[in-house]
C-alpha cells in the first residue's frame, strides 16, 4: 500500500535548456531564458515575454509520420519521455507492457494545433479541418502518443489542473506504482504561446506587461506584477523502489509525499488551502518541517498570491525557517510543466548538493522568506518540498527525499 | 475545365504532407501496387491525405474509396475516374 | 485505510431527452430515443448533422447570471448535476471537514463550445492569425483550462480536498470516478462529488469526427441514427450531458443511514499502445482492464449479471468490444445481457462514461436491464445477447460498465450491491 515510489529518469524541455544537463548548468548558474516573443509578433499585445524553448526542433528527434498530427508540445513530450527512458536505463521493448503506464498533466491541450484547425474551419469550411484534430489538442494526446510510441499498457491518465496539474499527475503515477505497475511513465509538457493561446492567457489577468526580461517576473518582490508564461516541462521515470534496486537503477530519490487541496470559494471567509496541503505532504512523507531542506516556490508573483504563500511556509516553517527559491524566474511559469520542472531541479539539487537561484528578485522583507536570490546556495539537501498551484484555487505540494 | 490527371507524384506529395513517411519505407522505389499497409499509412494516415486530395482537385469521393483501396495504384485510379467523371459535368 | 469501500449515495444526471435521474431513467428503460438534427447551429455544411442535445435552460436550474457568464456548457451541467447529486445523496456537507471532501470531473474535451465561440469572434471568422484580444470574453482562461470545471463544481458544493479535472477522452467519465474511488481508498478524502460533463455539439468537434468519418451520416431519420451493435450502424452520434455522483465510504454511509445505490467494488484502466483512434479487434487490452476490475472486486465472470457496454455504433468499437467480453468473460459473455444507451442518448464523449455508470446503478436500482434501441439486423459478428428495442425485467445485483476512447485508453469499472458476500 505504501511502497517507496523512486525517479530514475528525467526528461527535459525547458527555456533554459534542452536536456537535463543543459537545464541544470543553466538553472545552477541563473540563466535567464525570458525574452521577447518570437512563435508569432506579440506587438500588439499588452504582453510580449515570454519563456520560450530555443532550438527543439522536432524533426531532430521524432519520425516524419508523427509530426504532421503532433502540436507542438506533444512533440516535445514525445522527446523528453525518450531521453527520461535513456536516462533511467529502460528499453520498454524488453519490459512487459502491462507493467508500464503513462500518467500526463495537461494545462490547455495542444492549444497550437487546434488554432490552425480553428482558423480553417471559419475561414475556409469544415471540409479543411484536418483528420487529426480530433485527438491531436485534446488534453490527453500526451499520454495517447507516449503510450503508443513506447508500447505501454497499463494504467494510463490524465489530469488537468491548471499549473497544479503537474503534481497531481506525479501523484496519480505514484498511486498507480503502488497499485502494482511497476513502471510509469508521468509529469507534464505544456505550450500555448500562439496567438490564440496568448488572448485566452491574457484574460486570465495574471500576465506581466513588462517589457524587460529581467523585471518582468519578480514573485516575493515589491515589483511583483504577474508572471511571464513559457513553455516546455518534464518527463519522469517513476519507479517502485524494489524493483529499481533490483535492476541496479540510479536513483535520484524518492517521491515520499503528497498533498493537495482546493482554496474556499471567493467570500467564504475561511484561510486559503496552500498551508493544509504542505501539511498534508509531509504528514504523508513522515516529515517534520525541520527535515525540509529547501522549497520550490509557486512563486505566482501577484502580490496577494505572493502573500498567501509567504504565510503558508512562515506559518509552517518558521520566518526565514527554510530556503526558498524559485527557478521557475528564469524560465517563466509553464502550467502542468512547471511542476515536473521543479521536481527534477529539487532531485538535481539533492544530487549535486546545491540550491539553484531565484533570479531578479529582491524579495520583500515583510514575506519574511529565506528566498535563494543573485547565486545558488551551496547547502546539503536530503529533502525537498516543491509548491504549486494552480488558478481557482487548487494547491498541490509533493516532497521529495534522498534516497541512501 | 480540362481533366487534371492525378499521378503518383502527386500522391507522393500529398502523402508525405498528410502523414510523413515511415522510417524504413522508401516512397521513391515502385511503390504503386504496395499495399499502404506496407508503406506505413493506416486507416487515418488515409482519410488526411483522402481530404487533402477532396480540397485540391475539387472533387468528393465516397466512404468506400479509402476503406477499399488498399494500394497507390487503386487510390489513383479511383481519383481519376472521379476527375475523369467530374470534367464532363464542368 | 485498507479496506475502505466505496458506495454511491447520490446521483444527478442531466442527459438529452430528460434532465434529472428521474426522467433519464424513464427514457432510457422505455427505449425512446433523444437524437435528433442538429439545432444549436446550421449543420447543413456537415456530413453528419444528428446530435443528442439537451433542452437546459440553466437559470431554470439556479445558476445566476454571473455563473452562467463565466461558465462553458459543460461546466454549467457539472455544477447543476453535482447539485443535484448532493441533494439527493442526503448528506449535509457542511457538516463535514471541507479538507475530506474532494471533487473531479471528467471531460475529454473542455470548453470546446466556448472555445469554439471565443476563437470565431477573437479571429473575427477566422479572418485574423493575430486574434484580437480586446474581443475576448472576460473567463476566456476559464476555457483556455478546463480544470475551471472542478473549480466551479468546488465551490458550488463547498469542497476544499483534493479536486481535479480527468481527461482521459472517451473514458473520462469512468476514470473520473475510478480516480475519486482510489482517494477515498487511500483515506486521501471521505466523501468525493464525482463525475463527468462535456458539451462537445459545436462546429469544430463536427468537423473533426467527420474528417474521420467517426459519426454517422444517417441524417434522414435522426431519432433512429445511433445504431450500435446494428449491421447497418456507420459511426456515432454526438451527444452531450454530466453525470455526478456522491460517494462515500460505505461504513459512514450506513452510519448515517443512506440510502445506498452500488458498491464501486472495482475500476481500471489499461492502454492499447497501438494506435490513437484505431482499436486491435481482439480487444486484448481492454479484456485487461475487465480482469482487474474483476478481480479488485474480487468477483468472478459468472457473478456478473448485466455489460453496460460501450456501444459507441461504430464498426470497429462494437466488434473490438464483443471480442473483449469473449476474452475476459468466456462463456458468461454469451450469456450476459449487454446493452448500450448510446443508442438513445448518444455519445457524449467524456461524459458519457458517468452518464453509464449512473445508467448501471438504476439498473441495479429497478431490476431492470435497458435496451439497446434501434436494433433490428444484427451483425454477423456480433452476436452477443445485445438486449433489442425493449428493455427487460431482471435481478440485477452486478454491472460491468466499460468505455474505450481515443488515445487507447480501454477502462472498465464493476458496481455491486454492497451486501454481497466478499468471501
Amino acid at each position: 500500500m505504501t511502497a517507496s515510489v523512486v525517479v530514475t529518469g528525467l526528461g527535459v524541455a525547458a527555456p533554459n535548456g534542452l536536456g537535463t544537463r543543459d537545464f541544470w548548468d543553466a538553472t545552477r548558474n541563473g540563466k535567464n531564458a525570458i525574452g521577447r516573443v518570437t512563435r508569432f509578433d506579440p506587438s500588439g499585445y499588452p504582453a510580449r515575454l515570454a519563456g520560450e524553448v530555443p532550438g527543439f526542433v522536432a524533426a531532430d528527434h521524432l519520425p516524419s509520420r508523427l509530426l504532421p498530427q503532433t502540436d507542438h508540445m506533444t512533440q516535445m513530450a514525445l522527446a523528453a519521455t525518450d531521453w527520461a527512458l535513456a536516462d533511467a536505463g529502460v528499453e520498454p521493448a524488453d519490459l512487459p507492457e502491462f507493467d508500464m503506464g503513462v500518467v500526463t498533466a495537461s494545462a490547455s491541450g495542444g492549444f497550437e494545433f487546434g488554432q490552425g484547425e480553428l482558423r480553417k474551419l471559419w475561414s475556409q469550411g469544415s471540409q479543411y479541418v484536418s483528420a487529426y484534430q480530433s485527438f491531436a489538442w485534446f488534453y490527453a494526446v500526451n499520454s495517447g502518443q507516449i503510450s503508443i510510441r513506447n508500447g505501454m499498457k497499463g494504467p494510463s491518465g490524465v489530469v488537468v489542473t491548471d499549473q497544479a496539474g503537474g503534481l497531481d499527475a506525479v501523484a496519480q503515477a505514484r498511486r498507480q506504482i503502488r497499485k502494482g505497475t511497476p513502471l510509469i511513465v508521468s509529469g507534464g509538457v505544456d505550450a500555448s504561446i500562439c496567438p490564440w493561446g496568448w488572448v485566452a492567457q491574457l484574460a486570465g489577468g495574471r500576465l506581466s506587461t513588462s517589457d524587460e526580461p529581467d523585471r518582468a517576473y519578480l514573485p516575493f518582490d515589491r515589483e511583483a506584477r504577474g508572471h511571464v508564461p513559457g513553455e516546455g516541462g518534464a518527463i519522469l521515470i517513476m519507479e517502485a523502489a524494489d524493483a529499481a534496486r533490483a535492476r541496479g537503477a540510479r536513483i535520484y530519490g524518492e517521491i515520499s509525499g503528497y498533498g493537495a487541496t482546493f482554496d474556499p470559494r471567493p467570500g467564504s471567509g475561511r484561510a486559503p488551502g496552500l498551508r493544509k496541503a504542505i501539511e498534508l505532504a509531509l504528514a504523508d512523507a513522515r516529515a517534520e518541517a525541520g527535515d525540509v531542506d529547501v522549497v520550490f516556490a509557486d512563486a505566482a508573483a501577484l502580490p496577494d498570491l505572493d502573500r498567501v504563500e509567504a504565510e503558508a511556509l512562515t506559518a509552517v516553517f518558521g520566518r526565514r525557517g527554510v530556503p526558498v527559491t524559485a527557478p521557475k524566474t528564469m524560465t517563466g511559469r509553464l502550467y502542468s510543466g512547471a511542476g515536473p520542472l521543479d521536481l527534477a531541479a529539487a532531485l538535481l539539487a539533492i544530487e549535486e548538493g546545491l540550491i539553484p537561484p531565484t533570479v531578479n528578485v529582491e524579495p520583500a522583507e515583510e514575506y519574511g522568506l529565506d528566498l535563494v536570490n543573485g547565486a545558488a546556495r551551496t547547502a546539503e539537501v536530503r529533502t525537498g518540498l516543491v509548491l504549486a498551484r494552480g488558478q481557482g484555487g487548487f494547491n498541490s505540494a509533493v516532497v521529495v527525499r534522498a534516497v541512501d | 475545365m480540362s481533366a487534371q490527371e492525378f499521378t503518383l507524384d502527386s500522391l507522393k506529395r500529398i502523402l508525405l504532407e498528410a502523414a510523413g513517411m515511415a522510417e524504413d519505407v522508401d516512397l521513391g522505389g515502385d511503390i504503386l501496387d504496395t499495399d499502404f499497409e506496407d508503406l506505413g499509412y493506416e486507416s487515418l494516415a488515409l482519410l488526411e491525405t483522402g481530404s487533402r486530395i477532396e480540397r485540391e482537385y475539387g472533387i468528393t469521393l465516397d466512404d468506400s474509396v479509402l476503406t477499399e483501396a488498399r494500394t497507390p495504384r487503386a487510390l489513383i485510379d479511383a481519383v481519376n475516374a472521379h476527375l475523369m467523371s467530374g470534367a464532363t459535368v464542368a | 485505510m485498507t479496506g475502505r469501500r466505496v458506495v454511491i449515495t447520490g446521483i444527478e444526471v442531466l442527459a438529452p431527452g430528460g434532465v434529472g435521474r428521474k426522467s433519464f431513467w424513464d427514457l432510457i428503460s422505455s427505449g425512446r430515443t433523444a437524437t435528433r438534427g442538429i439545432t444549436f447551429f446550421d449543420p447543413s455544411p456537415f456530413r453528419s448533422r444528428v446530435a443528442a442535445e439537451i433542452d437546459f435552460d440553466p437559470y431554470e436550474h439556479g445558476l445566476t447570471p454571473q455563473e452562467v457568464r463565466r461558465m462553458d456548457r459543460a461546466a454549467q451541467l457539472a455544477v447543476v448535476a453535482a447539485r443535484g447529486a448532493v441533494q439527493d445523496s442526503g448528506l449535509d456537507l457542511t457538516d463535514l471537514d471541507p479538507y475530506r471532501v474532494g471533487v473531479t470531473v471528467g471531460s475529454a474535451v473542455g470548453a470546446t463550445m466556448g472555445l469554439d465561440e471565443e476563437y470565431r469572434v477573437v479571429s473575427d471568422g477566422g479572418r485574423l492569425d493575430l486574434v484580437d484580444h480586446t474581443y475576448a470574453a472576460p473567463h476566456l482562461y476559464n476555457h483556455l483550462v478546463p480544470s475551471s470545471f472542478a473549480a466551479e463544481v468546488a465551490w458550488a458544493v463547498g469542497a476544499e480536498g483534493p479536486s481535479t479535472v480527468v481527461s482521459t477522452g472517451c473514458t473520462s467519465g469512468i476514470d473520473s470516478v475510478g480516480y475519486a474511488v482510489e482517494l477515498i481508498r487511500e483515506g486521501s478524502a471521505d466523501v468525493m462529488v464525482a463525475g463527468s460533463s462535456d458539451a462537445p455539439i459545436s462546429p469544430i468537434t463536427m468537423a473533426c469526427f467527420d474528417a474521420i468519418k467517426a459519426t454517422t451520416p444517417r441524417h434522414d431519420d435522426p431519432e433512429r441514427a445511433s445504431r450500435p451493435f446494428d449491421g447497418t450502424r456507420n459511426g456515432f452520434v454526438l451527444g452531450e450531458g454530466a453525470a455526478v455522483f456522491v460517494l462515500e465510504e460505505l461504513e459512514s454511509a450506513r452510519r448515517r443511514g443512506a440510502h445506498v445505490y452500488a458498491e464501486i467494488a472495482g475500476y481500471a484502466t489499461r492502454s492499447n499502445a497501438y494506435h490513437m483512434t484505431g482499436l486491435r479487434p481482439d480487444g486484448a487490452e481492454m479484456a485487461e482492464a475487465i480482469r482487474v476490475a474483476l478481480d479488485e472486486a474480487r468477483m468472478n465472470a459468472e457473478q456478473i449479471d448485466y455489460i453496460n457496454a460501450h456501444g459507441s455504433g461504430t464498426k470497429q468499437n462494437d466488434r473490438h468490444e464483443t471480442a473483449a467480453f469473449k476474452k475476459s468473460l468466456g462463456d458468461h459473455a454469451y450469456r450476459t445481457p449487454v446493452s448500450s444507451i448510446k443508442s438513445m442518448v448518444g455519445h457524449s464523449l467524456g461524459a458519457i462514461g458517468s452518464i453509464e455508470i449512473a445508467a448501471s446503478a438504476l439498473a441495479m436500482e429497478h431490476n431492470v436491464v435497458p435496451p439497446t434501441a434501434n436494433l433490428h439486423t444484427p451483425d454477423p459478428e456480433c452476436d452477443l445477447d445485445y438486449v433489442p428495442l425493449t428493455a427487460r425485467d431482471q435481478l440485477t445485483d452486478t454491472v460491468l460498465t466499460v468505455g474505450s476512447g481515443f488515445g487507447g485508453f480501454q477502462s472498465a469499472m464493476v458496481l455491486a450491491r454492497p451486501e454481497r458476500s466478499l468471501a
